[in-house]
């Protein structure tokens, strides 16, 4: 039940909740209501005058061989980082969850990730990859395996996948756990005693049981390979080589603070917006069900 | 169908011992019950036999295998467990027949021997229904179900009923042993109500701080409580434990409170010495005329219909705290004085230190 709370008068409430209304305010909607209004208008070269074009901005997007290409290039890296890092999480997840001694200690390690700043995470596989110091790539070198992500196009593509999948896996790990812990143990016994042996638990009782998460996961981590790994591209590729990387946000800063092409830019934006808005739905109505024991 | 066999069977969490020096053979197609209060170690050695903790000394087997080493399934084991465990994304049919479908067996014959024991059990209109749409009793007979469907020889219980009320738990009680009774697999049953222990088990085992108490049947463990802990655990309401100073000649027990009662015969040869007198609260009998009588005062009385328990001390108001049951509805006001009477043979006599029983 809800307590209702009774104020005695009437501006006391509306007091309380304002500073919250006026940070979504000026944080948000603002902005949020200027990107749709760009997103209608065109600038001419110099900005000095724009013109109201209503939808043209969106219909030349979707007239756009580039933009649709980076939309699959997108969907591609979104899904690859998702899947990489939860796939990672998972199985490291499994492990910790049977592990006893030391427990504390692999789970601290391997939350760490979490704590380091995309832009420090992309720092980081920048400098291990390096074409001419990197160490992974004089290894790779020895090996026989010339790595130039600044030339290669599916390499570039493969770095940022995987200094993405890293950054996340700890986020996924923590939840996977979790998800594990709060099985009940008895059920992983009972099923021990009907004869499922390991593997057989784990596909038949806990991963339809921890399903509610991984699906909270997948948004998760598809929204934030969609929104926030700006700074990882950034830093390791600049969305190059030849746009190889350039995922949707990134082209939306291209275009609109290098390229210029504000009503464009913000076109995109107001797409992004969109996705951003359909994926929370989402995860309102199904996330919400849990499983019960 | 298989004997279980315990020997020297004790269980270690690195220093702490939780368990020691379990020795019992349990008879094929017996019913046995292992009995104790709380954190005694009943479900760790019910876990042991079922391969869900390891044994740390001893041995272990069912029938003719020593199982020390076997994986839970490899056991040929079936248990029910406190909270059912029952898999919370499976259908009540899908949950019974997990177990048949690993090991293998056809479609058909799967189908066939979830509904037979779904019709054993009346769940046969639930078995597409999710668990979380069953009742606590329904439940609780589809986790007797996923057990009873793989024709285990061994069944374990962890006390099963006691997430279930009242009504039901003595309801179920029943069809568990019946049910026992009709397919004659040997089980063991785990449980910290002394009721469902005596009412279940041919024979039951005492467990107290992780070690046997007593081994026997129920009548043997009623009749003949081998420590004070056995005798105070078993009946309801427990047994009265009253110090007294025994005579010379051991023919006799003198109370504080004034009274003195007659000991059984054969008890000459103890004399002279403190003892813990036990009686049972249902072998005081109201009776003026008896041979072997005392006084009691009456402080509350409580009316059951069947019964009423009368609460006061032994002798007058120093005396000892009592507790009498006596048959049918009976009118005693309060400090009334009761002349109670006892046949010597229902008196038990413990040694007040040890806690060991005195008379043979
Ligand atoms: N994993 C464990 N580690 C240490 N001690 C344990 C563990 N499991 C149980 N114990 C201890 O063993 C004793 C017996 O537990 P248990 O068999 O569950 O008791 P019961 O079922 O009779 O209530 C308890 O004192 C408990 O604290
Ligand atoms: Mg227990």
């Amino acid at each position: 039940m809800l307590k209702r709370v009774h104020f005695g008068s009437s501006w006391l409430p509306f007091a309380l909740v304002a500073p919250q209304i006026l940070i979504t305010v000026v944080f948000f909607i603002w902005p949020a209501s200027q990107a749709l209004y760009q997103s209608l208008l065109v600038e001419d070269a110099f900005g000095l005058s724009s013109e109201f074009v209503w939808f043209d901005n969106f219909i030349e997007l979707f007239g756009d061989e580039h933009y649709l290409g980076t939309f699959q290039r997108t969907i591609f890296f979104s899904f690859s980082v998702a899947f990489l890092s939860m796939a990672f999480a998972l199985t490291l997840a499994a492990m910790a969850d049977r592990v006893i001694k030391g427990a504390t200690t692999y789970r601290t390690f391997l939350i760490w990730p979490y704590a380091v700043a995309p832009v420090v995470s992309g720092a980081l596989w920048v400098f291990m990859f390096d074409p001419t110091l990197g160490i992974f790539t004089y290894t790779l070198g020895a090996l026989g395996y010339e790595w130039n992500h600044k030339l290669n196009g599916g390499e570039a593509m493969f770095l940022v996948i995987v200094a993405s999948a890293w950054k996340q896996v700890a986020y996924n790990f923590l939840f996977f756990l979790a998800a594990m812990q709060s099985i009940p143990k008895s059920l992983i016994e009972a099923a021990a005693i009907d004869g499922a042996g390991p593997t057989r638990r784990f596909t038949s009782i806990i991963l339809p049981l921890i399903s509610p998460t991984t699906f909270f996961l997948m948004v998760i981590n598809v929204v934030f390979a969609f929104f926030e790994t700006f700074g990882i591209i950034h830093a390791v590729t600049q969305g190059g080589p030849a746009k190889a990387t350039e995922i949707l946000v990134y082209k939306v800063f291209n275009d609109g603070f290098i390229g210029l092409d504000l009503g464009g830019s913000a076109a995109q934006s107001v797409i992004l917006m969109l996705i951003v808005i359909s994926l929370t739905v989402i995860q309102f109505r199904y996330v919400e069900k849990k499983v019960e024991y | 169908m298989a004997e279980i066999h315990l020997r020297q069977v004790g269980k270690s969490y690195g220093e702490v011992e939780v368990l020691q020096g379990i020795d019992w053979k349990i008879g094929d197609g017996e019913f046995v019950v292992i009995v104790g209060p709380s954190g005694c170690g009943k479900s760790t050695l019910l876990r042991m036999i079922a391969g869900l903790e390891s044994i740390t000394q001893g041995e272990i087997s069912i029938g003719d295998r020593v199982v020390n080493d076997l994986e839970p399934a490899e056991r040929d084991i079936a248990m029910v467990f406190q909270n059912y465990a029952l898999y919370p994304h499976m259908s009540v049919y899908n949950n019974m027949a997990y177990g048949l479908k690993i090991r293998g067996i056809p479609k058909d014959e799967i189908e066939r021997r979830v509904k037979q024991t779904a019709e054993i059990l009346e769940i046969g209109d639930y078995l597409t229904r999710a668990p979380r749409q069953l009742s606590g009793g329904q439940r609780q007979r589809v986790a007797m179900g996923r057990a009873i469907v793989r024709e285990p020889s061994v069944f374990l219980f962890d006390e099963p009923l006691s997430n279930l009320d009242a009504k039901l738990r003595v309801q179920m009680r029943l069809e568990i042993k019946k049910l026992q009774q009709r397919l004659g697999i040997t089980s063991v049953y785990v449980t910290h109500d002394q009721v469902e222990a005596m009412t279940l088990g041919h024979r039951l085992m005492v467990l107290n701080g992780g070690h046997v108490e007593q081994l026997g049947t129920p009548i043997e463990l009623y009749e003949r409580p081998l420590t004070k802990f056995v005798a105070g655990f078993i009946g309801s309401p427990s047994m009265n434990f009253l110090e007294a100073k025994m005579s010379e000649d051991g023919s006799k027990a003198h109370f504080t409170g004034g009274n003195s009662l007659e000991l059984p015969a054969h008890l000459s040869g103890h004399g002279d010495r403190r003892v813990s007198v036990g009686m049972r609260p249902e072998h005081l009998l109201l009776d003026e005329n008896g041979s072997n009588t005392a006084s009691a005062t009456v402080h509350v009385v409580e009316h059951l219909g069947a019964d009423t328990l009368v609460h006061g001390t032994f002798g007058n108001d120093d005396g000892p705290e009592l507790v009498v049951r006596l048959d049918g509805i009976k009118t005693i006001g309060q400090d009334e004085v009761l002349t109670l009477s006892i046949d010597p043979n229902n008196i038990h006599l413990f040694d007040p230190d040890s806690g060991k029983r005195l008379n043979t």
